[in-house]
């Protein structure tokens, strides 16, 4: 692996080094728990054993007499919070699932106690001497779980909307003259950010300041504000790192009231953090889904019937939902479509998004059925995408705005060496080793959402960004630097970035793989705005000012490239003309389609998301290809994949170096969820075992010796002014399918339950 | 973590007495009051998840200076038990002469942990059992005696399948142990009464119907050293695990043979990752003794190995895959070049 960034191709950013990569290398990025505060009170979370029942008593005594402890909260004397809805409802809560609120207990894990002491190992201590007696009840775990119930997403989640369908699925099938009919399944993941999911809350009189690594700081601003019933001004949340998100930071958790209640109470800043075991059961998760895939076929390839059955589970009370198939059902040409999508209710925590929350499991079942059908057909699975590319999704009939799909897999292959494959499986290897060479298609929603900027521009080029976005190590602070330098015409180094902090210009959640198009599209849309004021100063007719507008490009200006090459700005000269010290503008951008209500949501924390197959008269996707080489020792039936190249396309590449190690931390991610990772749940319990990084394993880099990521040049005009599409979640998208379709060359067996580990191998 | 004092022990002595001071009779060392703190890899983890929660922590790294010399001698070796891991795996007359030692070693925890742990908390390291870890599950009969076991019947992939009891069935974790007991090794024990001597293979207890008592260390007892008797160049160490680093085995083998003209005058065999204490495979050793060498004969090994084995349900395939890692491992064995 070279760890030189890559040279830019066409319509690609320069890789200039990450804004942030000292502040983080030498330790002065301050998290949101290194924040300082003022005499704080440290707060422990106190968890239940149970998955359901209710709380009979609580013997606190021991507790309290530990040195230290000010206060023990629990059901009895917790401080009242207002619900807030599922954020797919229209509120802000990653769950409703309300903690000491009453005796009784909805999932394992959930909170049941919060210490307060003036130390946090006091709290600690305090905790565990907290006991409590409950009246157990038989939890439902999760599929086939007496007591768990199964119905139609439709109609439960406000979010999914339709089960797509098109033509005569059930004909087509019958009919067709090869067919396939496979299941497959995913298990339960957690996200394991290393950044614990920590809280600090400081109130000033009737102002709270948050301090938590959140992916959406107007959301949980918004969301606690409502729980505390206040005004959601008085509300601040500050985060300028966060310490990888993957989508558990998205919608606010129940701990965030909670603390800032407390904290009103006690008059005092408090700061809690939580262990890593009980960030498995106080956030989200990606929940086990199950599948079942019918293909028919034409002889020479051409698919004739697809149907994709999804099952998912999810909380008692709340319809959490990913819905892969609105993507599944539109990847390749096809006339007879059909889907449902079921949830299955268990005595869960309620599941979240969690990187490529649908395509990770539904991709998984649609690529690895393409392999098998391209075994059935005796035909290279690369030609059967091929034959089966569309330019049109089946569903709608609408064009995709761009589509490199089979860009991406004649490149990955070429550079993977794919022709070196001999198809015939179980046919390579090397001493103990069986080798088996695989692929499959990775895709994306492109989205946008609403976003606002301010920026500040000085006489001497130096530049104040202003936007409540997201560092979760994407290199959101990087991006925004080159997109303002870029379109001011100012050297990068004068440009300084503020972002993670809810008193700013409100960004959208990170979350959908949409940042980079929304925060980019804004900031350059307040950028022209201060191009136009200085341009006016200097040329002060209005036909000049007119002209100056068309060459800068305001609106949807096509992707692309500096303004200043398209007309060179005298900012010394613009700056005497106007006679001030600074231009400053803020501005409000929305992307094409979005609904009448976004930019008052946008204040309100609720993004309205436009793209993917939800934009008037056109699809957006991202695409790309991933080739794995896996090995399977013969007699320890180890599995390991000693190469991963993934060839991907995604509109403009605002950084090649970030894009890059989002990229390639993608696939590392698509191989772990392949072979990897899985929280193991106690079915008797309904409890997570696992839960913590010794148990619950992720790759080491002796797990990856290589990995290549191909960025191809891809220009779309049709979805946003940064022309950029989403890639945080494209890479680890369909790295799983890849990797069983490798095994089943590498051994003749065909495996369809993830994680795949060495018990599953027959050889 | 609870409180807990802080003691240095500059010298033996005054180790061995601050441990010993505060033993109650009948307590297993794993529950004394005092513990002693080395590499601390182990026991700092297991008081922060309330596990182990002693009212006393003896630090015994100043002992380090008499404890911890690597000495390779033309008769054997012998090892302080405060050598860090990565010190002796990385000991070119150990690589050179004693491979299944610098093996289990090297492929031990991280590089972090190795440089902190020494040889005699390492096979001091007690269970990874996911519920004996987790103080919220009740029915822990090594952590409550009488309690009953949940990895009995719940998720079990990584539980043992030899030297199992009714009581418990979690698995010794170590890689290091497998090699010393394969090879004999004595362990040198400190105590009140002085230095003694026992085979390390005493060293551990199986479960049975008191797996609270994982040792035969009365509390107020060190390991100081390891010794082995002879050299084993022909030997090696197979672990097979999830990862391809930093991960507990699912199943290895320490082997090592003494093969002249064709024939196996002497082989050991030792089992982790699939048995409740450090397993020495005597039956699959009295198979190969006397014998040339070829894949039938290391095959009736390995099944000879595991006869006694009992799976759980989701750790069955241990028996299977422990099997070949013997068998591969022999063959390993056999065809070194020495």
């Amino acid at each position: 692996m070279t760890a030189a960034a890559p040279e830019p191709k066409a319509n690609m950013g320069t890789p200039v080094p990450r804004y942030d990569a000292a502040a983080k290398v030498t330790g002065r990025a301050t998290y949101a728990a290194d924040m300082p505060l003022d005499n704080p009170a440290y707060a422990f979370l106190v968890t239940s054993a149970i998955a359901k029942g209710r709380i009979d008593r609580f013997d606190l005594d021991d507790a309290r007499r530990v040195r230290g402890v000010i206060e023990i909260v629990t059901h009895e004397n917790a401080p009242k919070l207002k619900e807030s809805k599922l954020f797919s409802n229209g509120g802000y809560a990653g769950t409703t699932i309300q903690p000491l609120k009453s005796v009784e207990i909805a999932h394992d894990g959930q909170i049941i106690a919060v210490i307060v002491a003036e130390s946090y190992e006091a709290a600690r201590e305090a905790a565990n001497r907290v006991k409590v007696s409950c009246t157990v009840s038989a939890p439902s775990a999760t599929f086939d779980s007496p007591g768990a119930t199964t119905a139609a997403a439709k109609g439960q989640n406000a979010q999914f909307k339709e089960d797509p369908k098109v033509g005569d699925f059930a004909k087509a099938f019958e009919e067709a003259e090869v067919k396939l009919t496979a299941a497959y399944d995913t298990p339960a993941q957690h996200h394991n950010p290393m950044e614990l999911f920590t809280t600090s809350c400081a109130w000033m009189g009737d102002n709270l300041v948050i301090y938590e690594g959140s992916q959406y700081v107007y959301g949980l601003k918004n969301g606690v504000a409502e729980q505390l019933g206040i005004d959601a001004d008085k509300v601040r949340v500050v985060n300028p790192y966060v310490g990888g998100g993957f989508g558990s930071r998205g919608s606010m958790t129940p701990r965030t009231a909670i603390i800032a209640a407390i904290a009103k109470r006690l008059n005092r800043p408090i700061k809690l953090v939580p262990t890593r075991d009980q960030g498995f059961t106080i956030t989200t998760y990606r929940a086990e889904t199950r599948h079942e895939i019918r293909l028919g076929a034409s002889r020479d390839g051409r698919l004739v019937a697809l149907r994709h059955a999804g099952f998912e589970v999810s909380s008692r009370p709340d319809a959490y939902c990913v819905g892969g198939t609105k993507t599944t059902t539109r990847l390749y040409a096809c006339p007879n479509v059909d889907s449902l999508v079921s949830i299955v209710r268990a005595d869960r925590n309620t599941p979240g998004f969690m990187r490529s929350p649908p395509e990770v499991p539904y991709l998984f079942a649609l690529e690895s059925a393409l392999d098998e059908l391209a075994v059935k057909l005796d035909m290279d699975p690369i030609e059967l995408r091929r034959i089966n590319d569309a330019t049109n999704e089946p569903i709608d009939g609408k064009p995709y705005t761009s589509r490199s799909l089979m860009a991406c897999f004649d490149e990955a292959a070429k550079a993977f060496g794919w022709s070196q494959r001999s198809p015939q499986p179980k046919s390579m290897s090397d001493g103990d080793w069986l080798i088996g060479y695989g692929c499959a298609a990775t895709c994306y929603p492109t989205q946008m959402a609403p976003c606002a900027a301010r920026v500040r521009l000085q006489r001497d080029g130096r530049t104040r960004v202003e936007i409540a976005g997201h560092e979760i190590g994407t290199g959101a602070y990087t991006i925004i630097a080159q997109t303002a330098a870029e379109r001011l015409g100012v050297p990068l180094e004068k440009v300084a970035v503020f972002i993670g902090d809810s008193d700013l210009p409100p960004a959208p959640v990170a979350g959908g793989s949409n940042s980079t198009a929304s925060t980019c599209s804004a900031v350059m849309m307040v950028c022209d705005q201060i191009r136009q004021r200085l341009l006016k100063a200097v040329m002060p007719s209005d036909s000049l000012a007119d002209k100056a507008k068309e060459t800068v490009g305001i609106s949807p200006a096509p992707s692309t490239q500096a303004a200043k090459s398209d007309r060179p700005l005298d900012i010394e000269k613009a700056f005497d003309a106007l006679g001030v010290g600074i231009v400053e503008e803020y501005g409000e951008w929305k992307p094409d389609g979005a609904p009448m209500d976004s930019f008052t949501a946008m204040h309100r924390g609720q993004p309205r998301f436009v793209g993917g197959h939800q934009m008037k008269d056109k699809i957006a996707y991202a695409f790309g290809a991933e080739f794995v080489e896996v090995r399977i020792n013969r007699f320890t039936h180890e599995i390991r994949c000693p190469r991963l190249v993934g060839a991907f396309a995604a509109g403009r590449i605002m950084n090649s170096r970030t894009a890059r190690s989002q990229l390639m931390g993608g696939l590392i991610w698509g191989m772990s969820s392949a072979l990897l990772e899985a929280t193991e749940i106690d079915e008797r319990y309904a409890r997570y075992v696992n839960d913590n990084l010794a148990d619950y394993l992720v790759p080491v880099n002796a797990d990856v010796p290589g990995v290549e990521v191909i960025m191809l040049s891809e220009q779309d005009d049709h979805i946003n002014p940064a022309g950029a599409k989403g890639l945080g979640e494209l890479g680890n998208v369909g790295t799983n399918a890849a990797i069983c379709n490798a095994i089943y060359h590498a051994t003749g067996q065909r495996i369809r339950r993830l994680p795949v580990r060495l018990e599953n191998i027959e050889v | 973590m609870r409180p807990f004092s802080y003691q240095r022990a500059t010298d033996p002595d005054m180790a061995v007495q601050a441990l010993g001071a505060a033993a109650a009779a009948n307590n297993p060392v794993t529950k004394a009051l005092v513990q002693p703190l080395a590499g601390g890899t182990t026991l700092i983890d297991l008081m922060k998840l309330d596990v182990m929660r002693p009212a006393a922590i003896v630090d015994i790294n100043p002992l380090a200076r008499g404890w911890s010399a690597i000495e390779p001698k033309s008769d054997g070796l012998r090892l302080g038990a405060l050598a860090k891991m990565s010190d002796v795996a990385a000991h070119a007359e150990i690589e050179r002469n004693y491979p299944v030692i610098a093996d289990s070693l090297k492929l031990a925890a991280s590089a972090q942990l190795r440089n902190m742990a020494t040889l005699g908390g390492n096979v001091m390291q007690r269970t990874r059992c996911s519920y004996f870890r987790d103080v919220s599950y009740e029915n822990c009969n090594k952590r409550s005696p009488g309690s009953g076991c949940a990895a009995m019947d719940g998720v079990n992939r990584m539980h043992a399948v030899l030297g199992v009891s009714d009581q418990c069935i979690a698995t010794y974790p170590g890689d290091f142990a497998q090699a010393l007991i394969a090879l004999d090794a004595m362990a040198e024990i400190t105590g009140k009464a002085g230095t003694r001597s026992m085979p390390f293979a005493q060293l551990h207890k199986a479960p049975g119907s008191t797996p609270d008592i994982e040792t035969t260390l009365q509390p107020g007892e060190l390991i100081s050293a390891f010794s082995i008797q002879g050299r084993w160049p022909r030997s090696v160490y197979l672990k097979a695990r999830d990862r391809q680093s930093y991960e507990f085995a699912l199943s290895s083998a320490a082997v090592a043979l003494d093969v002249q003209d064709g024939a196996i005058r002497d082989a050991r065999v030792a089992l982790g990752g699939v048995a409740t204490v450090p397993w020495r495979a005597r039956e699959a050793e009295a198979l190969l003794k006397g014998q040339e060498f070829d894949e039938a004969l290391a095959r009736r090994a390995a099944d000879a190995a595991f006869a006694e084995a009992k799976g759980r349900r989701h750790n069955s395939f241990k028996i299977a895959l422990g099997k070949r890692v013997v068998a591969r491992a022999l063959q390993q064995a056999v065809t070194m070049e020495i």
